[in-house]
């Protein structure tokens, strides 16, 4: 006993000398050699101090979704690897599912995160119920970097809050060899040539959105009589649908199992690769326009460092690393310039700023009422069924279930009896 | 020798710590709104719900009665190998539930495609593709898949203490085939029985992956639902919690019926 004691004693002061030495070396960050190691250009780096927190043994809690980032991947710079290299900080990256999940987890206070990166509705949402706090841009002074079309958005309209990260549009991906003629217009995702071979998306404001998007109503109406018009669209639909989707797309286009699905252009782009017969088009009526942005919870235990983060994620080199990993477009005007022209001039993933203007419109958040009413009738679309046999056939089947019982306690009862 | 009442204590403060106050939580959400009033709204809300409920339930007695008739001759065949036999068989039994859930429906996925493996070797011999995934039976197949184990294990378990010569006797004693599995096998596995129903009907009742993945969206259960009322558009913990708590009342009301069934069954050796 005594001498597993000594051992654990010893092996504890052997980590603890190496953690000392470890802080030592970690006491003069050479800026140019980390940024060397992992294959970065000094120069088109930002003169930022990053490593003015190394010595405070600060980690921070960063959310996304899955596969958004650059990381765990051989051909590309490993971003958080990067930052933590150059800043001493220890990034604690999580994933979440979705803005919902992402919502519903600050709300209830079970996660800390001192970045997170919702969706321009979910960003007005969290603005307005105090969940984020204002940015310190003296800390971010690569927001210069932004494109100046996506400052001042809709969702955050004084640009206090967030700082764009990545967007893109929604788009319909088709198998050319299963569809003749062209694809213009949502119209196709009603197409009763395709019942049987369509896919939808698996959430209400997504699919409500395309309904939206089809009747040319705006999509952030706040009208129950047009949502009521959406919901008889999508009901119609549901007749041809062959299921509702959200990442699952990816399989079932790939592998030829459906013909025609919305989803968003950065993931067509991947499955275009994947599968060569696979294309894709906005079509003519009009999208939606996502950008994700980073924000900073109110709950945030460390605002600088974050902050930090932040202006690490808009160094060029950076988000563009970003931006070729995930195959979303980016916002950052000095990333865009390092990109291939041949990207540069693709109009799904880069259109112009008219074309966004006239043929594109952002989510922002509902109200209440709204999100309620369209979550309603997205369960009522989900959950009907014609066939109302249900309730008495398991009605009946119980009262059967109850006359046996009591019948067989009978019997034996007076069998007993004997 | 009795064991002193202290070692009880932390089963029971794990109880109160993850089953009590949850559960509390749940009827404080079911019974209030959001601004925390008490109201009984939530639990009428539930007629809209009624239909998927019910179907919810027709298809876990579905997949429950499946997984019986399967499990009992497998389990009786398992429980009568010799010991040798009969650890691998119980090992053989277990292998795939080392495998994650998700990854196991997701097999199905690429199996039952229109473009799966199924429909491509049928497409070999001329037939197909037939329609196999996105509709009511592939959530049924899904779940009889994943939760089978749980009613071969206890059935297993009861029969392997079935004394061979109880069998015996009730063969010298004129007994056909199906009378000895009627008077015999069936009233001594009843407790096997029991616990592996509830063990396939309850995950199986509540469960959202399987109809999402299998039924495509569109053959939702109330566990989808209920999903959707924390993690979709409008985030409604109390209408959530409300179905959660309904769903509970019947799955026990349930249980107690099947349990009075049982309990008929109950033979005195």
């Amino acid at each position: 006993m005594k001498r597993i004691f000594a051992l654990i004693s010893a092996a504890a002061l052997a980590l603890s000398l190496c953690g000392c030495a470890g802080s030592q070396v970690s006491d003069e960050i050479d800026r140019d050699a980390v940024l060397e190691e992992f294959g970065l250009d000094p120069e088109l780096f930002s003169d930022y101090d990053y490593s003015r927190l190394k010595d405070e043994d600060i980690t921070l809690n960063v959310a996304n979704w899955g596969e958004y980032m650059s990381i765990n991947d051989d051909e590309s710079v490993d971003v958080n690897e990067a930052f933590e290299a150059l800043t001493g900080i220890t990034v604690n990256y999580k994933t979440v599912a979705s803005n919902e999940t992402l919502y519903s987890k600050l709300l209830s206070g079970g996660a800390t995160y001192d970045i997170v990166i919702p969706s321009d509705y979910m960003i007005s949402k969290m603005i307005k119920e105090g969940m984020l706090q204002k940015l310190d841009f003296d800390n971010i002074p690569n927001l210069a970097k932004i494109m100046p079309s996506f400052l001042n958005p809709q969702y955050d309209p004084d640009n206090e809050y967030s700082v764009p990260y990545l967007w893109g549009m929604v788009c319909i991906i088709y198998n050319t060899t299963m569809i003749d003629g062209e694809i213009t217009s949502w119209a196709s995702l009603w197409d009763e040539k395709y019942a049987g071979n369509i896919l939808m998306f698996n959430n209400p404001r997504d699919a409500f959105g395309i309904a939206q998007a089809y009747l040319g109503y705006s999509l952030n109406t706040e009208s129950k009589a047009e949502l009521d018009r959406c919901a008889a669209l999508l009901k119609e639909q549901k007749e041809i649908v062959q299921g509702y989707v959200m990442d699952e797309i990816f399989d079932k286009l790939e592998g030829g199992s459906a013909a025609i699905g919305p989803y968003y252009v950065g993931d067509a782009v991947t499955m275009c690769d994947d599968n060569p017969d696979l294309d894709y088009i906005i079509p003519a009526e009009g999208t939606n326009w996502f950008v994700d942005a980073v924000c900073i919870p109110t709950t945030a235990e460390n605002k600088e460092a974050a902050e930090m983060y932040i202006n690490f994620l808009c160094e060029a080199e950076i988000a563009l690393a970003n931006c070729d990993y995930v195959g979303y477009s980016t916002p950052n005007a000095a990333a865009y310039e390092l990109l291939d022209d041949e990207v540069k001039s693709d109009e799904k993933r880069y259109p112009s700023d008219e074309f966004l203007a006239e043929n594109t419109e952002v989510f922002i958040n509902l109200s209440d009422e709204t999100n309620a009413y369209m979550q309603e009738l997205w369960t009522q679309l989900k959950v009907d069924n014609s066939n109302v046999w249900f309730v008495p056939l398991f009605l009946v089947c119980l009262i059967a279930a109850t006359v046996f019982v009591n019948v067989r306690r009978a019997l034996k009862k007076k069998r007993d009896s004997y | 020798m009795k064991a002193p009442r202290s070692l009880a204590i932390p089963y029971a403060v794990w109880v109160l710590i993850f089953t009590v106050v949850p559960l509390a939580l749940v009827i404080g959400f079911a019974f209030s709104d959001t601004d925390g009033k008490i109201t009984l709204e939530n639990i009428f809300a539930m007629s809209d719900y009624m239909a998927v409920l019910f179907r919810s339930i027709l298809f876990a007695i579905a997949a429950t009665v499946i997984c019986l008739v399967i499990a009992f001759p497998a389990a009786y065949i398992i429980s009568r190998a010799n010991a040798i036999n009969r650890s691998t068989l119980v090992v053989l039994l277990m292998v795939p539930m080392w495998i994650n859930f998700l990854l196991r429906t997701y097999a199905w996925m690429t199996l039952l495609e229109q473009n799966g493996v199924i429909n491509r070797l049928l497409g070999l011999i001329d037939l197909g593709p037939y329609q196999l995934i996105n509709n009511s039976g592939a959530v049924i197949l899904g779940m009889v898949y994943n939760y089978l184990p749980f009613m071969i294990l206890p059935l297993y378990s009861v029969m392997v203490k079935i004394d061979q010569s109880i069998i015996e006797a009730a063969q010298d004693l004129g007994s056909n085939k199906i009378r000895l599995v009627r008077k015999v096998l069936l009233p001594l596995s009843m407790p096997g029985i029991s616990t592996g129903v509830i063990a396939v009907f309850v995950p199986s009742v509540s469960t959202f992956i399987i109809s999402r993945m299998l039924g495509g969206g569109t053959n939702d259960l109330i566990g989808d639902i209920i999903e959707m009322q924390f993690s979709g558009n409008s985030y409604n913990p109390h209408l959530g919690s409300a179905m959660a708590l309904v769903l509970m009342i019947i799955v026990l009301f349930m249980m107690s019926l099947f349990n009075q069934f049982g309990s008929e069954e109950d033979v005195q050796l």
